[in-house]
């Protein structure tokens, strides 16, 4: 059944007026803000080495969060459970980063320092991230690249033998280390290898090709979780004192994205369903430079790292419906759209502008390629100054991608970009220990919502995943655990058969619908509501005729699927029936945040919020908050919790990148 | 385009499995071979008919999941590549393909292209990784590299995991995987004090694992899509020679020689 008008309006303004102040608490410690994790570092309670080993931890996801969280609490002499859907902890997504790590170790003597990455991350993200969040995220990140170097990362050196570093993604300082175009790659496989160490010495036990697909909870604490096991169907209950999750994030919801297929939101959304609160779900990252779709049966979109714009200009042709080759198209009749309207950063505008930017030109007509959906990104001008081989050592992958996937030759002629779905700074909730709204219930990497604000900058996600993974969890889990002292529990506790039960029920309930469409066909759909309603642009109709869409198809997924028999093996078009139906469920709640802020802040860009000029017009008297989602029970009305945002260090003030 | 498909179906590792073959209509040279068969497998579920199982994730080639053999010939006719990465232009209209998991004692399969290859994470447990607790690491620029040994160790570094050298390998041989790893920690100063630990211990897994000898073929060089060096294997080598040396050397020492 459509939701009417009448529902949206009440669910929305029904929501806003009734925010529960106080049960929400951060947690943030007192003190300036250079101080306060030193000080939370003491004040935490530690957990002797002789009790660790009695105390069992799980870890679900090993990308750069969960394995770095996994190997370090091994070390530590934790009894850890490491869970990953893939055959090896290696194929984690994390490992498709191209571009860099930011670290404020001020190597070029360029002006950085701790402060001014903090400062660039709390303004990049538009004054909706959690200044305590981002000083220790800023902190921490010097102390990163020293652990990633000395596990081997292959870094990009100069010829004295030091680290080379580039700017990225408008930062007018050089603070991002990176090896070659594959820096994900690098610090993933470093993780893993100190992961794999710990597996070695017997302190985690990894367990692969194994989904979760619920969370328990007992008396109030996440205690487990229930999986299955993706070769032989087997569901399972696993204990814990503690719970992570580092499941990654769900920009799957558009179908088309720059992640992974498999990559999904089912862990965190369970979680989410039994009581964590969900943060920022409509803060969704539309990258800038993407390989256009070339057709319908289009799988995934691939991302060209944005470091390309350090060398690459944008441009479009000033005339509309201009179909001249690019180099048919003199210099003067070219736009330069970035140089033009954001002289300062020019090329390297921060993602969300440049996303919106390329937007604005296509939907102007004045667009290039098949469909008109792209803009010129030229290499011809840096190619003249530093010469091809230059050029080729520093993208020569990244060059080859493109030819591999467009058939096209970028040395000759212009790549073609259009933006893509790419990431989100949405995620559950947590507080300054990464604990969720469920005690016991640790959220890392770009599972929470924490660091980012509403856009996240570039070189800044393999930054968080691996301070949240390496440096702060491994703290904030052994304070829970000597504050809290679980108690014994089994796997033949009352919830974890309860939770088994509903997990097998859904399993049933889909294998037993027998209808007619694939899973993928209401993915493409679900993908093509959020994109063309919650996208780049939202506004209050589109968001409206989205959340009576979605609902719809989601009953009618309900009605229609098909999902083939065999429950007990390996069974692909299930494993993507339940993530799917999730997304189904999630997409929902985020066209409901994306309605409820009717301010344009980051990546969020409500038509009805704009400066003259067009870029994104904030609301802090009444949107300065995180928006934190309650599940009620009913998809349709969750409860918003308001997180005031204080901002003491970098004052409020208009993002402006011109 | 319109291709004719011979695929391996195996329902699971004790069943027996056959060829099948299907047509593969309505295909676009835009494709990758990987949409191919998702166009393929969207039409068997549509009658009824079980998906071709196979392997993949990131669909950028830098995974490591995918891969099977095309015509034997691991990760199909394109230099360089994944099949992810390989796209339908790279084939002809009315082609017809023989589609097969990789076949090596060391990675049994599991379900039609999907093959076990959990080996290869033993082997990275048995000293493919540097040892340094979280916390303990100096400076990072406390320690140089000249940027030329930086660069080689970034090549053997690049490898993604997925395979495809021990499925060319006519002794299913997990040399290059093995080397690369090798290679790349001890190309650099970090990688040192455990250098000829690694190497034998490594080695000593990579045979325990069941993967077979190395005969300097050179098949799994042809068909790495990072394009691995074969060098590397001599480098490792080299490093297995001088621990065994050193293992003798301590032996006599602890003998009172």
């Amino acid at each position: 059944m459509g939701a009417t008008d009448m529902d949206v309006e009440t669910r929305v303004s029904g929501t806003v007026v009734d925010p529960v102040h106080g049960r929400l608490d951060a947690r943030i410690p007192p003190g300036p803000i250079d101080k306060k994790w030193e000080r939370h570092r003491f004040d935490m309670k530690l957990v002797s080495p002789a009790n660790r080993r009695n105390c069992t931890i799980l870890v679900v996801g090993s990308g750069l969060a969960g394995s770095a969280a996994a190997a370090s609490l091994g070390e530590l002499g934790y009894n850890v459970k490491c869970f990953s859907y893939h055959d090896s902890p290696r194929r984690a997504h994390s490992i498709a980063a191209q571009g860099g790590i930011n670290a404020a170790k001020n190597y070029r003597n360029d002006g950085d320092s701790v402060f001014r990455l903090f400062y660039d991350t709390v303004k990049g993200g538009d004054f909706r991230a959690r200044e305590a969040n981002v000083y220790r995220l800023a902190e921490l990140s010097v102390n990163i690249i020293d652990q990633c170097v000395a596990q081997g990362v292959p870094f990009a050196r100069e010829y004295g033998g030091l680290l080379d570093n580039r700017s990225f993604g408008g930062a007018q300082v050089s603070r991002t280390f990176y090896a070659r175009g594959q820096t994900g790659q690098q610090l993933l496989l470093g993780a893993y290898q100190a992961l794999e160490r710990q597996v070695g010495l017997g302190t985690v036990t990894m367990q692969t090709r194994m989904e979760m697909l619920d969370l328990v909870v007992v008396e109030g604490r996440a205690r487990g979780i229930v999986t299955r096991d993706l070769v032989t169907g087997a569901i399972e209950s696993h204990v814990g004192d503690a719970v992570v999750l580092a499941t990654g994030g769900y920009v799957n919801v558009f179908y088309l994205s720059t992640n992974a297929k498999a990559s999904n939101a089912t862990a965190i959304w369970r979680a989410h369903k039994r009581g964590a609160f969900f943060g920022n779900p409509c803060f969704t990252q539309i990258h800038p430079t993407c390989i256009p779709v070339s057709g319908d049966h289009q799988s995934k979109l691939t991302l060209m790292s944005e470091s390309l714009r350090n060398d690459g200009r944008v441009w479009v042709p000033k005339k509309a419906g201009d179909t001249r080759a690019p180099d048919q198209i003199p210099p003067n009749e070219r736009d330069y759209y970035l140089e033009r309207k954001y002289p300062t950063y020019g090329n390297l505008a921060p993602r969300d502008i440049a996303s919106r930017a390329a937007k604005e030109v296509c939907d102007d007509n004045r667009g290039v390629g098949p469909g008109g959906r792209g803009v010129y990104l030229d290499f011809t001008d840096a190619i003249k100054r530093f010469g091809e081989s230059a050029i080729r050592e520093r993208y020569g992958n990244l060059f080859d991608m493109y030819e591999r996937i467009s058939g096209e030759n970028a040395y000759r002629v212009p790549m073609r970009m259009y933006p893509a779905a790419h990431y989100v700074m949405g995620g559950l909730w947590v507080d300054y220990n990464l604990m969720s709204t469920i005690p016991g219930l640790f959220v890392g990497g770009e599972a929470n919502f924490s660091d980012h604000g509403a856009n996240r900058l570039g070189a800044s996600a393999l930054m968080q995943g691996l301070a949240d993974g390496y440096f702060i969890l491994p703290y904030t889990i052994a304070d829970y655990i000597g504050r809290t002292r679980p108690d014994k529990v089994d796997e033949g506790h009352p919830a974890f058969r309860a939770v088994e039960e509903e997990v097998l029920g859904r399993i049933t309930r889909l294998l037993d619908v027998k209808g007619k469409r694939t899973v993928d066909s209401f993915h493409r759909e679900l993908g093509r509501i959020m994109w063309d309603d919650c996208g780049m642009a939202r506004d209050d109709a589109g968001l409206r005729r989205a959340l009576e869409k979605i609902p719809e198809l989601r009953a009618e997924f309900w009605k229609s699927v098909r999902v083939l028999e065999g429950s007990e093996e390996v069974n692909q078009s299930l494993e993507k029936a339940g993530r799917v139906a999730d997304f189904l469920e999630l997409g929902e709640l985020i066209c409901i945040d994306a309605l409820h802020r009717t301010e344009s802040c980051g990546g969020h860009f409500r038509k009805e919020s704009q400066t003259p000029d067009g870029e994104a017009l904030r609301d802090d008297e009444h949107f300065a908050y995180v928006a934190a989602w309650e599940y009620t029970g009913t998809l349709a009305r969750p409860n918003l919790h308001k997180e005031l945002l204080h901002f003491e260090y970098v004052h409020l003030t208009q993002r402006s990148y011109k | 385009m319109k291709l004719t498909l011979r695929v391996w179906r195996q329902k699971n590792a004790n069943a027996r499995g056959r060829f099948v073959t299907y047509e593969a209509k309505n295909i676009t040279p835009d494709m990758s071979f990987l949409e191919m068969l998702d166009v393929v497998n969207e039409e068997l579920i549509g009658r009824g008919e079980e998906p071709i199982a196979f392997e993949h994730d990131c669909r950028e080639g830098i995974c490591g999941s995918c891969g099977f053999m095309i015509d034997g010939v691991a990760h199909g006719p394109k230099r360089a590549s994944t099949v992810c990465q390989l796209h339908m232009r790279s084939f002809r209209d009315g082609d017809s393909l023989t589609i097969e998991p990789w076949r090596a004692k060391a990675f049994p399969v599991i379900k039609d292209l999907i093959v076990d290859r959990s080996a290869f994470d033993r082997i990275i447990q048995a000293g493919g990784f540097i040892s340094v607790p979280t916390g303990s690491a100096p400076d990072a620029n406390a320690i140089l590299v000249p940027k030329e040994n930086a660069e080689l160790a970034f090549d053997a570094a690049a490898c993604i995991g997925c395979g495809a050298c021990v499925a060319a390998c006519p002794n299913a041989s997990a040399m290059l995987f093995t080397a690369a790893k090798v290679s790349h920690l001890h190309l650099l100063p970090q990688g040192q004090p455990e250098r000829y630990d690694r190497a034998r211990n490594i080695v000593a897994t990579m045979d325990k694992e069941e993967f077979g000898g190395c005969t300097n073929i050179g098949e799994c060089e042809a068909v790495c899509p990072k394009e691995i060096r074969l060098h590397f294997i001599a480098l490792m080598n080299r490093d297995l020679i001088r621990a065994s040396v050193r293992d003798w050397k301590v032996g006599r020492r602890a003998a009172g020689m």
